[in-house]
């Protein structure tokens, strides 16, 4: 098989774990394993990349130093061209979903994005991808082309512990005009707020199950009978209910806590990737085939709004 | 500032009674007790382009492709301050891949004068999350996806907050004419009044088939798709939890004494 361009992803002078899992995948998928670096005094991440790859290809140059969508795709678009590899792998992340489409289509190549699971059936490879927030799968089938760019999730496919030495090779950046269309300008960080969830012992978390503002106070007695914080999912935050910096998921905090209480949580990826390290986690929900069974250790297949007054008496006899 | 934003009408999965089930083809799933709903990210890009309306004036129009009873969310938008609409309605537009999407929506916009191009970042059914980095691309525009925040900065340009994983901001600024793709929880989506819905009723929705958008037969639907979704399957499910049994009282009760033993209360 030919070569499998694997687009190393880093921010804020980290190298992201993505990065090792796109590496390990191409890895067991077969063909000659190429990193691609875009950075600017990234030489270390190259050495660490080099344990998972058969070839580091650097291209050091001030305009990669933060990401830009257009700068990344103007570079990798010439790269592409001139090696010809077989796929392109790219993480589904707010990095790779910025670049995937607009790259494929100017490559005039197939593309798609949020795989879970990539194989290859000759040269063509076949793409599992989630549907319906995760109730189904579904197959993608490429038309024939020289070169796939396939977006792969995040965490969906674990680390390996590399194990090839690759070759780090600098090239010139191919890109020799400025971009101008787009600037990056600064980060700006969350803001942090009363509580650090991520600290938490204990947490009850609400999804959109609560339906209502208005059922909050019982989820706050609850979670003050239980000397428990309060987190979320993206919909409570969104709604406005829970401040930003209690959102557990992706996008918001990964938490460990003794505890995960989960109450009216369907357990899409982009949440449970924040929780699912939790210690114990208890779930309620009212639909029996919601993804978040499969991470809990206990469930309730019911409405949060009966179980929750039930579980606060419960609470406060036990307490006496 | 004329605007156009994308809607596309999604199953409400988030309804617990929505069951997902696979149909006799392998590649569609029984619509028939589906309740339909604007796509969660949809509704954010809506109110983002009538908040911009709003301070900087100029027009929305609202595009969508669908079947006629996709009318719905588009008249909603509508009502909130969407000021014309075009339905990009055709059989053969079934089974179209990302691409594809694109191309339908690349030729609706080719009689529009606009200066910005809103979709949701993500669709809650197929998840794809680009056809608007797509779009751009076809446009020959530039794009930013995950937009949280979006401000003008002047007549050519936009400072827009890119959301990143946790929660961090990406600030970028963005020349005019772009795509970009919104973020969910950046504005407060409004209720249509009913003046507006009133007033959207009466809104023209412009419906385009496939000779409207002069494309091919073989540049739409699964025909003009590089990435077609053929089969679906039922996902191996790990295993579950343990479920506790019973009424409400019942199984509080057990799970209190469950916390109690682990210490946890």
């Amino acid at each position: 098989m030919s070569d499998i361009f694997v687009l190393a992803e880093h921010r804020q002078g980290e190298l992201r774990e993505v990065t090792l899992e796109l590496l390990t995948l191409a890895g067991e998928l077969g063909g000659n394993v190429v990193a691609v670096l875009l950075g600017s005094g990234v030489d270390d991440f190259a050495t660490k990349i080099a344990g998972y790859a058969d070839k580091v290809m650097v291209v050091d140059d001030p305009m990669f130093a933060n990401f830009n969508a257009m700068a990344y795709q103007a570079a990798l678009v010439e790269l592409i061209k001139k090696d010809k590899p077989g796929l392109v792998l790219v993480g589904n992340t707010s990095q790779g979903v910025d670049l995937v489409g607009s790259l494929a289509v100017e490559l005039e190549v197939p593309f798609t994005t949020d795989a879970v699971a990539v194989s290859m059936e000759g040269d063509k490879p076949v793409v599992t991808r989630q549907y319906y927030g995760g109730k189904i799968n579904g197959t993608i089938n490429f038309k024939d082309a020289d070169t796939y760019v396939v977006g792969v999730r995040e965490a969906a496919i674990p680390a390996g512990e590399g194990g090839k030495s690759g070759e780090v090779t600098k090239v010139d950046n191919p890109v020799t005009a400025e971009i101008t269309a787009r600037k990056f300008l600064e980060y700006v960080e969350a803001a942090i707020g009363d509580v650090d969830i991520t600290q938490s012992t204990l947490l009850v978390s609400i999804g959109r199950g609560i339906r209502e503002d208005k059922n909050m106070p019982m989820i706050e007695e609850l979670a003050g009978l239980m000397g428990a914080d309060i987190s979320g999912s993206r919909a409570v935050v969104d709604a406005g209910w829970l401040p930003t910096d209690r959102q557990v998921g992706i996008s918001g905090k990964t938490v460990k806590p003794k505890l995960y209480l989960a109450l009216g949580i369907s357990g899409a990826f982009q949440h449970v990737t924040g929780m699912k390290g939790s210690d114990l986690i208890v779930a309620v929900n009212k639909d029996p085939d919601a993804p978040i069974f499969q991470y809990a250790d206990f469930g309730i297949v019911n409405d949060l709004l009966k179980v929750v007054p039930a579980l606060i008496d419960k609470l406060k006899e036990i307490k006496g | 500032m004329n605007i156009v934003v994308c809607v596309k009408q999604v199953p409400d999965t988030s309804d617990p009674d929505t069951e997902v089930h696979i149909d006799s083809s392998g590649k569609g799933v029984d619509q028939s007790k589906f309740s339909f709903v604007i796509n969660d990210a949809d509704n954010f890009a809506v109110e983002e382009a009538i908040l911009l309306k709003e301070k900087h004036g100029g027009e929305v129009t609202v595009i969508n492709i669908g079947p006629e009873g996709a009318n719905q969310v588009i008249r909603m938008a509508l009502a909130k301050g969407g000021d014309g609409a075009i339905r990009l309605g055709d059989d053969k537009f079934a089974y179209s891949d990302v691409v594809a999407t694109a191309r339908l929506l690349q030729s609706a916009l080719k009689d529009i004068q606009y200066d910005l191009v809103l979709t949701g970042c993500l669709a809650s059914d197929d998840g794809y999350g680009a056809v608007g980095v797509t779009l751009a691309q076809i446009l020959g525009v530039p794009h930013a996806a995950y937009a949280k925040t979006v401000e003008v900065v002047d007549d050519k340009k936009l400072k827009v907050g890119r959301e990143l994983e946790g929660g961090l901001m990406e600030m970028n600024e963005i020349e005019l004419p772009c795509v970009l793709t919104i973020q969910t929880g950046g504005n407060e989506p409004r209720y249509a009044s009913f003046k507006g819905i009133r007033e959207a009723s009466k809104k023209e929705i412009k419906v385009m088939d496939l000779a409207a958008t002069g494309l091919a037969e073989d540049q739409v639907g699964e025909a003009g798709s590089v990435a077609v979704m053929t089969e679906y399957s039922v996902p191996e499910v790990g295993e579950l939890a343990e479920m506790l049994e019973g009424d409400p009282a019942e199984t509080a009760g057990k799970l209190g004494n469950i916390l109690k033993e682990k210490g946890l209360v």
